[in-house]
């Protein structure tokens, strides 16, 4: 668990401590020696950042008695981050460049709010040597690594050859000069098959082989040679070892002011997509602990050859056929997956990172390090997963994330009511759980997972679900390709079984949306003329009268499969009012003679119910919003979420002579000739002009949707 | 054992102290609680219990057959062309999950040799937005909805416990008129069918609304109910009013013509004004059903509220930015604008119930919430025509029957002038506006927010109308007429004297008369100049509009209103 500072700073946050008092960093008291302090000790940190991490850094701020100063666009006016700093400051338009970016403007604003210290986040300013120099310039202190660490580390062929010489193993390769084929074969044989030859010219795939054994080398050579001078107008190549199962391991290492460099054990982040980590866990899972220092001690030797201080992430290549471990690259900020590395050594990293920005040694040396546990991270995207995983915008509705416990934390940014816009990442919140051991972490994240409730946006918590689930993933058989190979099971196709399936269960939800929408508006009915009027409220009463025979009830929803990206699909209920309090519910193609499906539905307040349905009770939620002129309903039950819409007509829309539509393709037909973006973004160029020609196949403009990978 | 426990008490009391006070037990006595009394061991009892169940039975049946309506095949027609059932549709109206008391359920019963289920009429009374009604409801499956006697009597008995409830009533019309084989006792008499039209009649002056819903035809007789309603609505496609069907009319003219043409929503909604509220479908038709009696306020009336909560205490502000009426009229008077734009920056949510839309469209006439206090809006969309006036009084006279406040935005060059004009009446349609206005007793706020000029001025509450407050925008203009129009007309008179007297007049002398009298109107018709002289209670900030009227409706809501009595409306 995140650590926690001594009693004596919670209640007195106001006390500083001096810097040679004993001071307590989980449970370990620890000395600071506290050479050079030039300055005063920081009490007032400005976070250039926004969202989560924003969030994040001031809590820890807090509880160390320091002031928080957050800076705010123009898109985020109100947000979390924002709201929860002590002091908050405009600081520009949307566009990050002009905002988050604007390193001059940052720098003014901590010299204007009287912040000794500015903490970057990750993203944005955080691998900025030039703004970490300017802070210095300006007499603040950068929470982060020295400006020429990040340097070194910021040019792939320059910290290579530091990494190189430093003795960090590299993936092997020839980059020379030297072209014959002779040579590269011999260079190709040493490497040890299979091999990866690259034109050093150009990208795109374009002139790559992947050679299995010695006999198709020169083969492949020749080949590739050829593709790379048509291609690129130079034929010069690379030969690089393949890893055709790679996993992606990175060791977060530490360092302080003082020299010394610790390592807090890796994190595994191989599960990604579009090159983007959205499961990361610590420690990484089927390595032996001998492996383990490895890339600890590699890690560490890394960080100490560019003189490295603070919070930094090195990353390495695993090969999962011969188990070497390759040089990637350093990130040398704080890295968005970090808490599941706080969760199994019970350190707070941020304090870290403050403390060392101060001046003061490592709380922990390298023996001290635990281990304990295990720990997931699923990164929560408001994105169209059956789309490609493309970026989606839009307004929070809904937001009922599962509830923090000493095991779960739930990292956000955002609240209900906020918008994910879309000028910045759309991630909505990290779910951080821990276990006793992988598996018993991996069914908690599973759990709350399925309540983990968003609606208004689309979002990734479906495919998550489905992937912690994966049979292999449970295995800890993880890699880089992971989603790709596994494509058929996570991105499900819209095969009719299993379209079948889904709308089998989705008829289910929709029946118990049903009972608990009519359950709804009865209590909001009794509610509203309760007492109003004379004996109003006994037209309320429940269940409905009428004469001689049961109320019943039609209702027509539109169910949106989050899986697949087909229309939605109509499904026709009506609800029967029994007198025993009871709603039987038929849906359309159950035929006349079936009974219907009973259920009996109890109101636990808001819009959390109790059903019981054939002899089984279970807790449901609801959502309900109205966007685009559909009212909208979500439900999660017994691990399940389902969305259904039901069309509202606006008055205002239905002009006389106007062509009538059915209402509910409204939303779903475009005029002919209208360009539909496939997602939420910002359009950066437009190719063609006004009454321009159009061919087939021809792009007309360019989107750009912010992304922050960190 | 109302004794034994007597006497038990009694017998109890020798025992307790003498301190206790007997008076506490005298209480007991007083709400004493009825014993059982039966004896379910009985026989009798279970014989009962099993005679009463099968007669309970039998009547379930009965009902669950009169629930399906005039058989399969008529239930089909019906919903092939997109119309529910009665009963289905009084439920679309209802509150969601209330309760509804449905009468008569069996009325013609084997009454006929035909069966007649429910009397071909549904009726029953239910709560809409908090506010009970009686539906009446014709099942168009019965026998195409036509009246039998007994149609005309469960219609009748509804309207009477209508009137002794005070309940609003909605007629869902859906009827062939009057059975014509029963023609003699349905037609002629005291309590037949003409009594339904003089109920209308009469509990309207009472002031209870009368709601018609026209969703499907309303033939002869039937064309009444919708066009004795204080305010109705008319689906298209399905409903239609006209007092001679196309077969009559072809026997009686020889035109031919369809029923949508003669009698459908397009035609009564923009042209005729027999109907209010143009309704693209079925389910539209009864939303807006739904909304008209949201907007009923009898509040007033009964001196209590009697109806949703009036004002709201939770309203939501408009949806678009207030700031905006600043730029949104146009100093230059001859630039229009669209009044909705106005008033979606000043009522509650931006949500206006716009009454007769599509009918005199110059003037915008509506129902919407102020800071959640009712009100009734006339603002102008251009010059006022006889249809727009008319559609005026007849707004007026809804708001003051239901006590609702009037707010009247002026931008208005005044009525339409012109042979046309002068032969449609023009002249007593705005006379009926004048007369609604000069008598309606409900608060009234006008607000110029661009021109107020000529007759435009009085038909829409001008300072010599009593309104209880009257604000002027900057960009407002006051006057009888357009100086332009007012120079032109000026300098004819001139002219024609100049040339009586044999006097000439240069082009350049004209034109220097012209601006003068221009420049006079411009003078006097200048916001300053009509604030100085109190012809207004001041100049407001357009973007405190919404502000202001506010807090002038909730400075008029003080005394107890009045009951409206107008002139003779000359007609």
């Amino acid at each position: 668990m995140a650590s926690v500072a001594s009693p004596l700073l919670r209640r007195n946050p106001k006390i500083w401590l001096p810097s040679n008092y004993l001071f307590s960093f989980n449970q370990k008291l620890f000395l600071s020696a506290t050479p050079e302090i030039q300055r005063r000790s920081i009490d007032k940190i400005l976070i250039a950042n926004r969202g989560e991490i924003a969030c994040r850094v001031m809590r820890t701020a807090k509880r160390l008695g320091m002031r928080t100063v957050a800076i705010f666009s123009d898109a985020d006016k109100g947000s979390l981050h924002a709201k929860s700093a002590d002091e908050a400051l405009h600081i520009g338009p949307p566009a990050a460049r002009l905002s988050y970016l604007n390193a001059s403007a940052i720098i003014q604003a901590a010299i204007k709010t009287g912040a000794q210290a500015i903490h970057p986040g990750y993203g944005f300013l955080s691998e900025s040597a030039e703004f970490a120099e300017l802070c210095e310039n300006a007499g603040l202190i950068f929470i982060g690594p020295p400006a020429s660490a990040i340097r070194d580390m910021g040019d792939k062929s320059a910290s290579k050859r530091i990494m190189g010489a430093a003795g960090v193993p590299l993936v092997p390769g020839y980059h020379g000069d030297q072209q014959e084929v002779d040579l590269l074969k011999a260079e190709a044989d040493k490497i040890g098959y299979p091999v990866m030859i690259k034109p050093t010219h150009g990208g795109g795939g374009k002139g790559m082989r992947i050679v299995q054994s010695e006999d198709e080398f020169i083969e492949s050579l020749l080949g590739a040679q050829r593709e790379a001078a048509a291609s690129f107008g130079v034929n010069t190549v690379l030969v690089e070892k393949y890893i055709s199962r790679p996993r992606h391991i990175e060791v977060q290492v530490f360092g302080d002011k003082l020299g010394s460099v610790i390592h807090l054990n890796e994190r595994d982040c191989s599960v990604q997509r579009r090159h983007q980590k959205i499961i990361e866990e610590a420690p990484a899972p089927n390595i032996t602990d001998k492996f383990r220092s490895e890339l600890g001690e590699a890690a560490v030797s890394a960080a100490k050859a560019v003189n490295y201080y603070n919070a930094g992430t090195v990353e390495f290549i695993v090969d999962t056929l011969t188990d070497q471990f390759y040089f990637m690259e350093m990130n040398t900020r704080l890295q968005v997956e970090h808490p599941v590395t706080e969760m199994i050594v019970g350190q707070d990293l941020v304090e870290w990172q403050i403390r060392v920005a101060n001046g003061e040694p490592l709380p922990l040396i390298q023996s001290e390090v635990p281990l304990n546990g295990h720990a997931f991270e699923a990164r929560i995207y408001a994105e169209n997963v059956p789309k490609g995983f493309l970026p989606a915008a839009g307004f929070l509705h809904h937001y009922n994330p599962f509830p923090c416990s000493p095991t779960v934390r739930v990292e956000t940014g955002v609240e209900v009511g906020d918008s994910v816009s879309v000028h910045y990442d759309p991630m909505i919140a990290k779910l951080v759980v821990w276990g006793q051991t992988r598996n018993a972490a991996l069914v908690k994240l599973r759990d709350c997972l399925s309540d983990f409730q968003v609606a208004g946006v689309p979002t990734n918590i479906n495919f998550l679900q489905r992937l912690s689930s994966h049979e292999a993933f449970e295995k800890g058989q993880v890699e880089t390709h992971f989603i790709e190979h596994f494509k058929g099971d996570l991105l499900l196709d819209a095969s009719a079984l299993v379209e079948e399936e889904a709308y089998q269960a989705a008829k289910l939800g929709a029946t118990l949306v049903a009972a608990c929408i009519c359950k709804m508006e009865q209590i909001k009915s009794k509610e509203a003329y309760d007492g109003k009027d004379k004996l109003l409220h006994l037209w309320y009463a429940y269940p409905p009268f009428r004469v001689n025979h049961s109320p019943r009830r039609a209702m027509e929803l539109e169910w949106q499969s989050e899986i697949t990206d087909l229309g939605p699909k109509h499904l026709k209920l009506v609800v029967t009012y029994e007198t025993d309090g009871n709603y039987c519910v038929k849906t359309e193609d159950s035929d006349n003679k079936s009974p219907g499906v009973k259920v009996s539905v109890l109101h636990l307040g808001h819009l959390d119910f109790r059903v019981s349905l054939d002899g089984l009770s279970t807790s449901v939620s609801l959502a309900l919003y109205s966007k685009d002129g559909s009212k909208h309903m979500h439900i999660w039950h017994n691990q399940q979420h389902h969305h259904f819409m039901q069309s509202v007509r606006s008055v205002q829309s239905i002009e006389e002579g106007s062509q009538h539509k059915q209402s509910f393709d409204k939303s779903h037909t475009v005029p002919q000739g209208t360009v539909v973006a496939p997602m939420a973004g910002l359009v950066v160029k437009v190719l063609v002009s006004d009454g321009s020609r159009v061919e087939h196949g021809q792009p007309v403009l360019v989107m750009e949707a912010m992304k922050m990978e960190a | 054992m109302f004794g034994q426990l007597r006497r038990a008490c009694r017998s109890s009391w020798a025992t307790f102290p003498s301190s206790f006070h007997p008076r506490r037990e005298l209480c007991f006595y007083a709400t004493q609680i009825l014993e059982d009394g039966v004896d379910k061991a009985a026989k009798s009892f279970t014989r009962n219990a099993k005679t009463m169940d099968l007669l309970l039975a039998q009547l379930r049946q009965h009902i669950d057959k009169v629930i399906e309506g005039g058989g399969p095949d008529a239930v089909k027609r019906n919903r092939d062309r997109n119309k529910l059932l009665p009963r289905a549709r009084i439920d679309c109206l209802l509150d969601p999950g209330s309760s509804f008391l449905e009468l008569s359920q069996l009325a013609g019963h084997e009454l006929y040799q035909e069966s007649l289920p429910s009397g071909g009429i549904i009726t029953g009374i239910g709560p809409v937005h908090g506010r009970l009604c009686m539906f009446v409801a014709n099942d168009p499956t019965v026998k195409g909805g036509t009246y039998y006697p007994v149609t005309v009597k469960k219609h009748l008995r509804a309207q009477e416990i209508a009137a002794q409830c005070s309940l609003p009533c909605v007629y869902l019309v859906d009827s062939g008129g009057a059975n014509l084989p029963r023609q003699a006792d349905v037609f002629p008499d005291k309590d037949n069918f003409g009594r339904i039209f003089y109920n209308q009649a009469q509990m309207s002056a009472d002031g209870i609304p009368q709601i018609a819903l026209v969703l499907g035809s309303c033939t002869a007789g039937g064309a009444y109910i919708p066009a004795m309603a204080d305010e109705s609505v008319i689906v298209k496609g399905n409903g239609t009013i006209f007092l001679a069907g196309p077969p009559l009319v072809k026997a009686a003219t020889g035109e031919e013509v369809s029923a949508e043409d003669l009698g459908g929503a397009t035609v009564h909604c923009k042209v005729s004004g027999v109907s209010d509220h143009f309704a693209v479908d079925e389910m539209h038709g009864l939303s807006i059903g739904r909304s008209i009696i949201k907007n009923l306020h009898m509040a007033g009336k009964q001196g209590e509220v009697n109806d949703s909560p009036c004002p709201l205490s939770n309203y939501e502000d408009p949806l678009y930015d207030v700031n905006e009426l600043r730029y949104i009229a146009s100093t230059d008077q001859k630039q229009s604008f669209d009044i909705r734009s106005v008033i979606a920056r000043i009522v509650d949510g931006s949500e206006f119930n716009e009454f007769k839309r599509l009918y005199g469209t110059t003037l915008v006439t509506g129902f919407a919430r102020i800071f959640g206090q009712p009100v009734g809006i006339i603002g102008n969309n251009g010059i006022l025509f006889t249809e727009s006036a008319l559609k005026g009084a007849h707004f007026i006279e809804l708001c003051a029957q239901r006590n609702i406040p009037l707010i009247f935005l002026q931008n208005i060059t005044g009525f339409m002038v012109g042979s046309r004009s002068e032969a449609s009446g023009i002249a007593k349609a705005g006379a009926k506006m004048v007369m609604a206005v000069s008598c309606a007793k409900v608060p009234k706020v006008t607000i110029i927010v661009g021109g107020s000029f000529g007759a435009g001025n009085y038909g829409m509450c001008g300072r010599a109308y009593g309104p209880n407050f009257l604000f002027l925008w900057p960009s407002a203009r006051i006057s009888v007429m357009g100086g332009a129009q007012a120079a032109e007309v000026l300098a004819q008179i001139e002219k024609k004297n100049k040339k009586l007297q044999g006097l000439k007049w240069s082009v350049e002398e004209e034109e220097r008369f012209k601006n003068a009298v221009v420049e006079a109107y411009e003078r006097e018709g200048n916001p300053y100049y009509s604030t100085a002289r109190l012809w207004d209670d001041g100049i407001l900030d357009p973007a405190d509009s919404r502000k202001v009227l506010g807090l002038c409706l909730a400075a008029s809501a003080i005394p107890i209103p009045a009951d409206t009595k107008y002139g003779v409306f000359r007609m």
